[in-house]
């Protein structure tokens, strides 16, 4: 078997493909930092945590600082909105499987803490475009839970008008929502070019996939970034998994925050949301600050499948997801921190955790009884143009089905 | 837009048409399409056996659309050792399962996962193949071709042309992709892209209809063409259609249309699944216009085409209409016309109609209103018939 023997010696990048390369140096624990301080008894007033060690691994980067500026409230806040995100995909994902949902959706359990670390470091001014996981982050940005389920279902009342279904939401300054894998990370470095030129002390946030993370067009962005010093924050929101396979089954090279070479990269603890904040935080200032671009490696975990046709355990063992469901979730090691350093007493979690899911149950269910959409001209003609600035008549299919608003 | 004219009608006298969601007679028409009964598909072995394409006495199992891709992988996996199979997921058995087992079978130097790189995949396939290997690339959906578009159109489909006599080419090269509206796909998991593929010399597109053609076409694309082949598989059919298919190694030949159905009063021309619309429509006709007699041809490959087919058969029939899916703007549709009037302008009886996709892009809620339905295949035949 000549050919079989010269097969394998053409490809030597294959024998490495079965050995597991993947290193994520970073802790994934969720509950590692500390408070040195007592945690003052004011809800605003600002304390000082001190992050693990390992919460950060830098590529020609100084370490941005480990410790961070937080306050009860905001801690309070983080927390409420991880708990609403992931009570909000709860309910995408039982929709689903009542078939209520049709079509693609990608569920963010487990990531929580990138969209909600992000979000807390950056102001509404900042510009966040993603790939299709893309519920929580839009729900970070403004949008509300029945109208993010509202869109899932087909509903007129949807943050898309229920036109663009799972993967294509937008809110102000979130540009999606992109269905088609990698081909957000230039758009985003497009945001930021037009930031820079308007001089806007602003960043873009442009998040993908490890598994993304290996398509050409990401490397041209990185190229142009750094060319003309974009203010944008790459981000690689490394899952481990690009749908069905491993990373070191994939990627060359899976530390992903050194893939931009000439740009400088930092890995961050992504399951940590306190990190994340901390991380971001210091990107942005570096970004906005003249520096140019900088490449973000979000260390996160997704529980579920890749999308709802995936269970998700062919390609990785139950074990491997229960342990990073009972050691490192986000909203657990936010919790136990909470309650260790005082910020909360458990009483006041319990009733914060009761307001966040009542609040989303009452917000899915009002998307539930919303009307799907009739079928007749008047709806059918609806936005080709922007509600209220419509023409007398538009021309439909044929001369005959001219509609008249 | 701006109007350029005033409609002629006055803005008093409104007209106002609920289209297909109204009780017309297309709520009779429009019923789901039965795989069970459709003339479309073999649903005994010996319908098959009486079948030119397929080996004489062969035997045959009924399998779906992705079975059956997945026996012409495994046929040709196990024909010749030149031949590969990879694509993103492909190992564990594909998002739509047509690659299951074949790891397993054929290890994982010849089917094996790729990073999510389109153009990567494309590109690399094609150097496999003018070093004599029979590379089955697969592309997880047609939507995410496009950054493969430039590998296809610039090295693979140029190759040929340009290989200065050394005889190299990309022959076995196949890109395989499942294309085509399942009625909630949205944006990116809905595309047919076909006519963008045709419009480029060098590539051969091809589009199966059925397991058994899935079957043969794949083979042929693998074995029998110096040419790269992009194969576009409606997705909508993998678990759809079932009917018999040969268990053997056999081949249908590209570019050669196929007359499903003869007739004499009309040529309807269509390809993928569409045709199981045009069938029904057809036998509605037939029923609710005594006496007419509907040809229906499959074109299966759809560039190069089979003119000689379809011209034959419209100079007979006199009239034509042509169906697909994928939007009617620059599409197959306007190629066929144009072929036929210039072809058998004097056997016309009527205008070529084209009922297709209308040029928007497929929003979540409104598949149904965008795709050809029975009852515009229907009206189109009628119209056609009635010019």
């Amino acid at each position: 078997m000549l050919f079989r023997t010269a097969a394998r010696q053409a490809a030597p990048l294959r024998r490495h493909a079965f050995t597991p390369l993947t290193r994520r140096t970073v802790t994934t624990d969720a509950a590692s930092a500390n408070v040195e301080t007592p945690v003052p008894q004011e809800d605003e007033k600002p304390f000082t945590v001190r992050l693990s060690d390992e919460s950060f691994e830098t590529y020609e980067l100084d370490p941005p600082s480990y410790t961070l500026e937080t306050s009860k409230k905001e801690m309070k806040q983080m927390y409420y909105d991880m708990v609403a995100m992931r009570r909000m995909e709860m309910a995408a994902d039982r929709l689903y499987k009542e078939k209520k949902i049709r079509g693609f959706c990608h569920l963010s359990t487990g990531q929580e803490a990138v969209a909600v670390g992000i979000e807390h470091a950056i102001t509404r001014m900042d510009k966040v475009i993603t790939a299709y996981r893309c519920h929580g982050f839009a729900m970070m940005r403004g949008g509300t839970v029945k109208s993010i389920i509202g869109e899932l279902l087909g509903r007129r009342e949807g943050i898309a008008y229920g036109k663009g279904g799972s993967m294509h939401m937008f809110a102000e300054n979130f540009y999606g929502g992109n269905g088609i894998v990698g081909a957000q990370v230039p758009v985003g470095a497009g945001l930021a070019f037009a930031q820079q030129y308007n001089e806007q002390p602003n960043t873009s946030i442009v998040l993908y996939g490890d598994g993304a993370s290996n398509q050409g067009q990401v490397f041209e962005a990185f190229n142009m970034a750094k060319l003309w010093n974009l203010p944008v924050l790459f981000g690689c929101e490394n899952n481990k998994y690009g749908m069905g396979t491993s990373a070191s089954r994939s990627s060359a090279l899976t530390e992903y925050y050194k893939r931009g070479q000439y740009i400088p990269g930092l890995k961050v603890n992504g399951m940590d949301v306190l990190a994340t904040k901390a991380a971001v935080q210091y990107s942005k200032n570096y970004a906005i600050n003249g520096n140019g671009p900088l490449v973000l490696e979000y260390v996160t975990y997704r529980y579920g499948g890749h999308s709802m046709s995936d269970p998700g355990t062919t390609y990785r063992s139950r074990e491997e997801i229960q342990r990073m469901r009972s050691t490192n979730d986000p909203i657990a090691g936010l919790k136990q921190k909470m309650l260790e350093w005082g910020v909360t007493s458990e009483e006041e979690l319990k009733a914060l955790d009761k307001t966040a899911r009542s609040k989303v149950d009452a917000e899915v269910a009002e998307a539930e009884a919303m009307a799907a959409p009739e079928n007749n001209s008047r709806i059918l003609f609806e936005d080709i143009y922007v509600r209220g600035s419509e023409p007398k008549w538009m021309r439909g299919r044929t001369v005959d089905e001219t509609f008249y608003y | 837009m701006v109007p350029l004219r005033t409609p002629l009608r006055s803005w008093t006298h409104i007209p106002r048409r609920f289209y297909s969601g109204a009780p017309t007679p297309a709520a009779k028409l429009n019923l789901p399409i039965d795989y069970k009964t459709t003339p479309i598909l073999h649903h005994t072995s010996s319908s098959l056996a009486n079948t030119q394409d397929f080996p004489a006495g062969a035997t045959s199992k009924r399998l779906n659309f992705f079975q059956a891709i997945n026996s012409a992988l495994k046929t040709a996996l196990s024909k010749s050792e030149k031949v590969l199979l990879f694509g993103e997921d492909v190992a564990f058995g594909g998002v739509f399962r047509c690659s299951m087992d074949l790891q397993t079978e054929f290890g994982s130097d010849r089917v094996f996962n790729t990073p999510l790189t389109e153009q990567g995949i494309a590109g690399f396939a094609i150097g496999c193949a003018v070093e004599g290997m029979k590379p089955v690339a697969e592309i997880q959906f047609a939507d995410y071709v496009f950054p493969a578009f430039d590998q296809i159109v610039n090295e693979a489909a140029k190759f040929r042309y340009r290989e200065g006599g050394t005889g190299i080419n990309a022959g076995g090269l196949v890109i395989r992709m499942p294309c085509g509206a399942v009625g909630h796909g949205a944006l990116y998991h809905s595309q047919s892209p076909e006519s963008l593929f045709a419009h480029i010399p060098g590539v051969r597109v091809v589009m199966p209809r059925s397991p058994a053609q899935a079957k043969g076409l794949l083979l042929a694309s693998i074995f029998e063409h110096n040419d790269p082949v992009v194969f576009m598989e409606p997705k909508i059919l993998y678990r759809a259609a079932v009917e018999h298919v040969p268990n053997e190694y056999y081949t249908i030949p590209l570019s050669k249309a196929e007359v499903i159905k003869p007739g004499k009063d009309l040529t309807v021309i269509s390809y993928g699944q569409p045709l199981y619309m045009c069938s029904a429509a057809i036998s509605a006709i037939e029923q609710a216009m005594p006496g007419v007699n509907v040809e229906l041809i499959d074109l299966r490959t759809i560039y190069p085409w089979d003119r000689q087919t379809v011209i034959e058969s419209v100079k007979k029939t006199g009239r034509a209409v042509v169906v697909h899916e994928s939007m009617v703007n620059y599409g197959v549709g306007a190629e066929v016309a144009a072929t036929l009037q210039e072809n058998a302008f004097l056997r016309l009886e009527a205008p070529v109609k084209r009922v297709a996709g209308w040029s928007t892009h497929t929003g979540l809620s409104y598949e149904q209103f965008i795709l050809p339905d029975v009852a515009r295949i229907f009206d189109g035949i009628k119209q056609t018939l009635e010019y």
